[in-house]
């Protein structure tokens, strides 16, 4: 399966503050009553960003400043709890194409690689100065390098580290496994048939 | 050097290692492993989308013998009957029941008498063994490793793989040693002890490990409490959880549905023994907790973390490391709480049993047991909601859907429920909820200010008859 090798994502960048941001915060349970992903977007953090009257909260998603911006900031353990897909499905049609943070959650990770949506780490000082910028320069667009793992925005340069199985997807345009995992076809039949439960 | 590679050969190995070597099929071009996946456990919320991808691509479920679904989060629990008031639940439920029809795959429909939460069927269909692999769209799917499986809670473009392949792509996680030593307090529970796990090892302290659970207190809980540990791993951020199988777990699973019979019953246990971690097999990590030092543990925050003991009082600002600051501060503005003030005595306005947590018949005979002859306080809403279709029919066999009403306790349906809120059990307004459930982030049980409270059942049943956060201990006078 052809798939756009992801070598690097340049854009502009906004901050969601915190640590342990969840699932649930990132798509409400309530919006996962669908049989299928389109429009999700629409709902990407919405009990933080709107209240009970639909009015809009004071979010950075809801700044005019930073409209636009196709790089997601985020703090440690980004993406814990609930594995709805859901969630990265939503940031992508939000508009993101990548996510830094200083971690992420396991299966989040996964889910995101799947899509296409590189997850890179960075450290907490190193987060700290990128949203320093971006707060003072909305429209500084940032490039993670994926080939390189490093992130630069303006004159500057962070280091960044991303799983290697997962770079190794993204920059070979092998992300999406299904491909590769179909050719394997004949081996998952030997391993099966030496498994009893696998029986009928 | 030869004399490490033999030493290497003759070591041990974990259980982890064992299933993971029988199941691996081939190394992918990242370095991942091609891994079978020998059962598939599927619900309404996470497969639509992924049935769907199998129509566009033309591909069919290679082993739809090996996959089972069922229908637990948006179905409503004050009546199962169809259609659903909700049009969109409506249409979820016959979304999967098409779906179900149409690959060939079993599917323990409302009908059935087995529906129930995908966590809870499993065990109790005998469809959970050990040594298996298993995955399901579902973080809690760690539930299933207290049989001594490896389980993934995976997105739905791994359940697409999983339908279509039987195997999923993955690396391999490392392995902690998680043990537990020694006789609980009266009155200490499965809940207690996981709850108190994650407030020492953290919300993330899990990444990129399996939990191996261990020691003199996991050998002596039964296959409910160990489930009950494990279901909560993902919340400490390791996304598998496991106990070694031994008699208990063959006990549990004997006569079930789906276990094996006759000879083949005998070769099945002979092989599951044979999974177990060895004896000199090597960790990546190993902690160890005393059960003696575990308290009644509660959460006062908004991640499963955010934990303390009943007679402990919430952390101070100023009182935890600078690191903790801005998360201590957003859960005690989000939950309306003053640092150090008790956690005891907390008003509460909603009390909810049952979950894939702490939805299981020995969840509810003991709760039973508790408030049998006591009544919920005024002002508290209290739901007894039962695990799967057949827990409810062994807690009827047994009248104890009576000692709920008795009490007040709205006795529901089974399904997911208030745990997260895609039906219409939810919370209104600020509300605060005495939970038996696994998450307490903002929103979690259907308010956007809802505010949730984990605790063990039994916490959970003293909170409802008190209508405030108690010591079980000392309201049931254990």
């Amino acid at each position: 399966m052809a798939l756009q090798k992801i070598t690097n994502v340049t854009g502009r960048c906004v901050t969601v503050p915190g640590d342990d941001v969840d699932t649930d915060r990132i798509i409400p349970a309530r919006y996962m009553k669908c049989v299928t992903f389109d429009g999700l977007g629409e709902f990407l953090f919405y009990d933080v960003r709107f209240d009970e009257n639909k009015q809009p909260r004071q979010h950075p998603l809801n700044d005019p400043r930073f409209q636009g911006a196709s790089i997601l900031l985020g703090g440690n353990n980004f993406g814990c709890g609930s594995s709805r897909e859901h969630a990265p499905q939503a940031i992508a049609r939000y508009g993101f194409k990548a996510i830094v943070a200083e971690g992420f959650a396991e299966i989040f990770f996964g889910n995101c690689t799947t899509l296409g949506i590189p997850c890179v780490c960075a450290s907490k000082s190193d987060l700290q100065a990128i949203a320093g910028i971006v707060s003072s320069r909305p429209e500084q667009e940032m490039t993670i390098d994926l080939v390189n793992l490093k992130i630069e925005i303006g004159t500057q340069t962070f280091p960044c580290t991303i799983r290697t199985s997962a770079r190794e997807g993204l920059t070979r345009g092998m992300w999406d496994s299904i491909g590769e995992l179909l050719e394997g076809n004949d081996a998952v039949d030997r391993v099966a048939s030496g498994l009893p439960y696998m029986q009928r | 050097m030869p004399s490490f590679k033999r030493k290497k050969d003759i070591m041990g190995k974990t259980l982890f290692e064992k299933v993971w070597e029988a199941h691996a099929v081939r190394e992918l071009s990242n370095g991942q492993t091609q891994l079978l996946i020998g059962t598939h456990l599927i619900h309404e919320v996470t497969s639509p989308q992924a049935f769907s991808m199998l129509r566009a691509l033309g591909l069919k479920v290679r082993y739809p013998h090996r996959t089972f679904a069922t229908v637990d989060h948006i179905v409503p629990t004050d009546s199962q009957q169809e259609p659903f008031p909700d049009f969109l639940a409506d249409a979820m439920i016959k979304e999967l029941r098409k779906n179900a029809l149409e690959f060939g795959i079993t599917f323990f429909d409302l009908p059935s008498g087995k529906q129930g939460i995908v966590h809870v069927v499993g065990p109790e269909q005998g469809i959970t063994q050990p040594g298996t692999t298993i995955a399901c769209g579902d973080s809690h799917t760690s539930t299933h490793g207290a049989f001594g499986a490896i389980a993934f809670g995976i997105g739905t473009s791994q359940v697409r793989d999983v339908l279509v392949t039987q195997t999923m792509a993955i690396g391999r996680l490392k392995v902690r040693r998680v043990a537990v030593e020694g006789k609980l307090r009266s009155g200490v529970y499965a809940k207690d002890v996981i709850l108190h796990i994650i407030r020492k090892l953290g919300v993330n302290g899990g990444t990129g490990y399996a939990y191996e659970f261990a020691g003199s207190t996991f050998d002596a809980f039964s296959m409910e409490e160990r489930m009950t540990v494990c279901n909560m791993s993902i919340e400490g951020g390791a996304r598998v959880g496991y106990v070694n199988p031994d008699e208990t777990t063959f006990a549990f699973l004997k006569d079930r549905p789906f276990s094996p019979k006759g000879a083949a019953w005998d070769q099945a246990v002979a092989r599951w023994r044979g999974f177990a971690s060895d004896p000199d097999c090597r960790y990546d990590d190993c902690v160890e907790f005393d059960a003696g030092a575990i308290e009644p543990t509660v959460t006062w925050g908004i991640n499963p973390a955010q934990a303390i003991g009943i007679g402990e009082s919430l952390p101070t600002v100023a009182g935890v490391s600078e690191s903790e600051r801005a998360s201590i501060q957003e859960a005690l503005a989000y939950m309306k709480l003053e640092e150090g003030q008790p956690i005891k005595g907390l008003p509460i306005q909603v009390a909810f049993l049952g979950s894939c947590t702490n939805g299981r018949l020995g969840d509810f005979m003991e709760v039973a047991r508790l408030i049998k002859g006591r009544r919920v306080a005024d002002g508290v809403k209290a739901l007894a909601v039962p695990g799967s279709q057949d827990v409810a029919a062994r807690c009827r066999d047994m009248g104890l859907d009576k000692i709920f009403t008795e009490a007040g306790f709205e006795w529901r349906e089974a399904g997911c429920s208030m745990c997260l809120a895609m039906n219409s059990d939810k919370l209104v307004g600020d509300q605060i909820c005495a939970s038996s459930s696994n998450r307490n982030f903002k929103g979690r049980q259907g308010s956007t200010t809802g505010r949730t409270l984990l605790m063990s059942p039994a916490m959970v049943a003293a909170a409802a008859v008190t209508g405030c956060v108690s010591d079980a201990r000392e309201v049931f006078k254990q």
